[in-house]
């Protein structure tokens, strides 16, 4: 928070220094090089003017209102806040403590009806951790059901306001395909299928026949009913389903599957998606992928390297990123500008891999007003010391909802605590 | 991500994130043959691959032991580096690379790996890096579970990688010997053993041995179990030296012969490091007493997150603390972390070294130390790149008892050289050419010099990316 009051200091040291002042009325962030993650693209010393928690004007000329609070951004960068699509953050909180953790059940009885929104917390400690390093929001989601291929509904959350921090209960069904989906049915790739196509057709048939089955008129379904109810919107086509699944074949085969529903699906993992790029582009199902995924991990990702996203971008594939999973996990969200950082290195173009992170994720959910520094989104705006998707990089200033959030988390407070402890500072 | 989560358990649980290592100023160069009185089984077959006398010039160079040189050259040859400086006089014939706007630095050595013992892929049939039958054996040997065709070796190469310590998981409180290799193509684990390195002990302390014991009805259930476990076996291993020593005299039988004593013996006479994986202050200090009851060196802690609150105790104990830049909240004992745990390690004045135990991480090492170094930066606590490079090089090859071998830019020492596009602590850097012992093992530009394993024939898309 330090750094953020200096700045502001540079052009408005009148402005009461706290974070509730910038609430007030409109805030300016000038100067900056602003990458917009939107059409666009990047405005060199540009002004993002938010009022009322909303980015009203982005551009080189903009007219700063009397009165408002400015805040210099020269040599810096502006952008919009980062965005995990795949995030367990609020779901768990120390992986190997069960307590602590609502990601995953063992149950016979629901599936995609679990909601993510039921269990998340909007006080958990990894919140402050990821937001001070530039992620402001996310979508979480359910794991795993014990013997289940569907796991539960996401919810989008952001991480600025803990008493309203569910933006939207319902943005996704989560499932799984390949490996972890065979595991869960039996053991082959034939019964996740089979469990899959069972779900999305006694849904449909569930939907068409809602009365009769009310009456004990229509045949028993395999799938609770909560859970029939719950994937209505996605064979209405208003949420997506979200499949983790790595191996090529398997990506061609659910989006047969999604086709033949009328389903949107979006492909998570993906690790061999480039080798079949042309149909995802054909059938306009968006990826998120692991950025660092280049190692045979399985044998269902011989494919992966690290040109992955490059190769689906350029066929035209809308590409997100995942956390790491083996370097933390939602842990370390925190490390998404890595991620697209290591792509960009590979080949991907820098907006791209900056928009893989923001306007993406925000997009292919259907979060309309989120992800972009555009006139009516959120104003989540990250104001970074260089690069965002460079390591050396580190926000300044991090606003959500267009509030100033605290520069500081349990990480930093042991920080100085032992710092002090031990006379190094 | 699903399957992410439940993989990184799985690996936890299999012993990934679990280690301890020996640093302190260990014997370097110990012959490790002295533990046994007897030749080394399993010797190093090592031999440098083929090199050509090489200058390279024009370069910004990172020496390893906290210089930085600015357009200047670096010249080895006979496996050697021979001269690191400016207007460097090389015999006619020698082989000149210019690296003008590149930087180069030493090879990069990881103390923690698993490559090799929980290869890629993560196939049930692979998981040869705990013996989770006891919780003390002293007596395995990673290298006796390294599969040298672990692709995770090509690509870790890829990023500047040049020598690893393969150790076995933290499962028991004794896991094994560990292993350092010299990451070349082989086909055999004796031909990448590190010629001279001394074996390690892996130990354990916290949450994993009591867990994988505890949930069996066995000791250890509890830390408490876990010392006295790591007490008993060090005062057996007191006794059966003892005995040995006796018998060298003529007085009495010598004891016979026992592999997990003949390890533990070996570190109470200084011959074999230990590698110790302790994620909690409060158990590091008591790891830094069990040393002391039984007078070893109580060498490099592993994981170590919460090593910043006891920077002092490990500085005074000459340890290093072996840690990830930012890896946090998996367990409860992982959970007190602080970005700028290498930086405060080292001001404090102890061995700061930044591991991966992941054959995803150990491929930007540069990075994960760039994260630190610019977050310390920013804390207040001022680390530059020609020093932050020595928590990749030197301090691991201290760590590892090779520092008189490798880890600097030093004439005498191995060629042992990455040739980067740019400033290493950067997310856009590449490792462009990488020299082991003089001879390029890699080069980002050569398909030829991008060696793949027999595992990777055949295959569509394995590293493609690199």
């Amino acid at each position: 928070m330090r750094r953020a009051w200096i700045l502001l200091g540079v052009l408005a040291p009148a402005i009461a220094a706290s974070p509730t002042a910038a609430n007030a009325g409109t805030l300016a962030i000038v100067g900056g090089t602003v990458e917009t993650a939107s059409p666009a693209g990047r405005i060199p010393d540009g002004t993002v003017l938010i009022r009322d928690g909303r980015i009203v004007a982005v551009g080189a000329a903009i007219d700063i209102p009397a009165g408002a609070e400015i805040v210099d951004a020269r040599g810096k960068i502006v952008t919009p806040g980062f965005m995990d699509p795949v995030s367990t953050i609020g779901l768990s909180e120390v992986s190997l403590e069960p307590s602590t953790v609502d990601t995953n059940v063992a149950n016979d009885r629901f599936g995609a009806s679990l909601d993510a929104a039921d269990a998340f917390n909007p006080r958990s400690m990894l919140i402050p951790v990821n937001r001070i390093d530039g992620v402001t929001r996310a979508v979480v989601t359910p794991v795993g059901v014990a013997g289940g291929v569907i796991v539960g509904r996401s919810a989008a959350v952001n991480f600025g306001d803990a008493a309203a921090a569910v933006d939207r209960r319902h943005v996704a069904v989560h499932a799984m395909f390949g490996e972890a989906g065979a595991a869960q049915a039996g053991g082959a790739r034939t019964a996740a299928f089979a469990r899959l196509r069972e779900a999305l057709g006694d849904a449909r048939d569930f939907g068409q026949n809602r009365r009769a089955w009310e009456q004990a008129g229509r045949r028993d379904y395999g799938l609770h009913h909560h859970d029939l109810e719950a994937l209505q919107p996605v064979l209405r086509g208003e949420l997506p389903l979200v499949v983790h699944v790595e191996r090529a074949s398997d990506i061609v085969a659910l989006i047969e599957l999604a086709d033949e529903f009328g389903v949107r699906l979006i492909v998570t993992g993906g690790a061999e998606a480039w080798m079949v790029a042309d149909r995802l582009a054909a059938a306009g199902v968006p990826v998120i992928i692991n950025a660092l995924a280049n190692l045979p991990h399985s044998f269902e990702s011989l494919g992966a390297t690290l040109e992955n996203a490059a190769r689906l971008a350029a066929a035209g594939v809308t590409v997100a990123f995942g956390p790491d999973s083996t370097g933390g996990g939602s842990h370390n969200s925190r490390n998404l500008g890595q991620s697209a950082g290591v792509a960009v290195a590979n080949g991907l173009p820098w907006q791209v891999g900056l928009a893989a992170i923001t306007a993406n994720p925000a997009r292919i959910y259907g979060l309309e007003d989120v992800g972009q520094l555009q006139p009516g989104f959120v104003a989540d705006v990250v104001i970074w010391d260089g690069d965002p998707l460079e390591v050396t990089s580190y926000p300044d200033a991090v606003y959500i909802n267009g509030r100033a959030m605290p520069m500081e988390s349990r990480h930093t407070l042991l920080r100085d605590r032992y710092l002090e402890l031990l006379n190094l500072r | 991500m699903i399957n992410f989560e439940t993989r990184l358990h799985a690996s936890w649980l299999a012993g990934c994130a679990l280690i301890i290592t020996a640093c302190a100023a260990p014997p370097p160069g110990t012959d490790p043959a002295a533990t046994t009185g007897q030749s080394m089984p399993f010797a190093s077959t090592y031999s440098p691959p083929p090199g050509a006398p090489t200058l390279l010039v024009g370069a910004t160079i990172l020496t390893g032991d906290g210089t930085r040189l600015d357009e200047a050259a670096v010249y080895f040859a006979d496996g050697v580096v021979k001269a690191v400086g400016t207007d460097l006089a090389v015999p006619p014939g020698t082989r000149v690379v210019e690296a003008r706007g590149k930087w180069i630095t030493p090879g990069l050595i990881d103390v923690h790996s698993h490559m090799g013992n929980y290869p890629v892929p993560g196939a049930v049939a692979h998981q040869d890096g705990n013996e989770l039958t006891s919780p003390n054996t002293a007596g395995v040997w990673a290298e006796h579970g390294v599969w040298p065709q672990d692709p995770a070796f090509n690509t870790a190469r890829a990023g500047g990688v040049t020598v690893v310590q393969v150790l076995p998981g933290s499962g028991n409180l004794f896991g094994g010997r560990g292993v350092t290799l010299k990451n070349v193509p082989a086909r055999t684990v004796q031909a990448m053993k590190f010629p001279g390195a001394p074996h390690s002990l892996k130990m354990a302390c916290g949450e994993n041995p009591k867990r994988v014991y505890g949930s069996r009805n066995i000791a250890p259930m509890s830390r408490m179990g876990n010392v006295a476990g790591q007490r008993a076996a060090f005062n057996a291993a007191r006794q059966y030296l003892e005995k040995q020593e006796r018998a060298a005299q003529g007085k009495g039988e010598a004891p016979p012969h026992d592999l997990n004593l003949e390890t533990l013996a070996g570190v109470l006479k200084g011959e074999i490091l230990v590698h110790n994986h302790c994620y909690r202050a409060d158990e590091m200090a008591l790891m830094i007493d069990l040393a002391r009851e039984f007078g070893y060196h109580p060498g490099t802690f592993h994981h170590a997150v919460e090593a910043y609150k006891v920077a002092d105790l490990l500085a005074e104990a000459g340890m290093c603390a072996s840690v990830w830049a930012d890896w946090w909240g998996f367990k409860l004992e992982a959970w007190d972390t602080t970005r700028e745990n290498a930086a405060i390690v080292d001001a404090a004045g102890a061995c700061a070294i930044i591991h991966s135990d992941s054959p995803v991480d150990i491929q930007r090492l540069n990075q994960e130390t760039a994260k630190v170094m610019a977050a310390a930066n920013r804390a207040g606590l001022p680390v530059t790149p020609e020093h932050a490079i020595r928590w990749l090089t030197s301090n691991p090859a201290r760590s590892l008892g090779i520092a008189e071998r490798t880890g600097t830019l030093t004439p005498g020492k191995m060629a042992d050289v990455v040739v980067w596009n740019g400033n290493p602590f950067s997310v856009y850097a590449m490792a462009e050419q990488v020299y082991i012992d003089g001879a390029l093992v890699y080069d980002r530009h050569d398909p030829d010099r991008q060696p793949k394993s027999d595992f990777e024939l055949g295959m569509t898309g394995i590293g493609g990316g690199l």
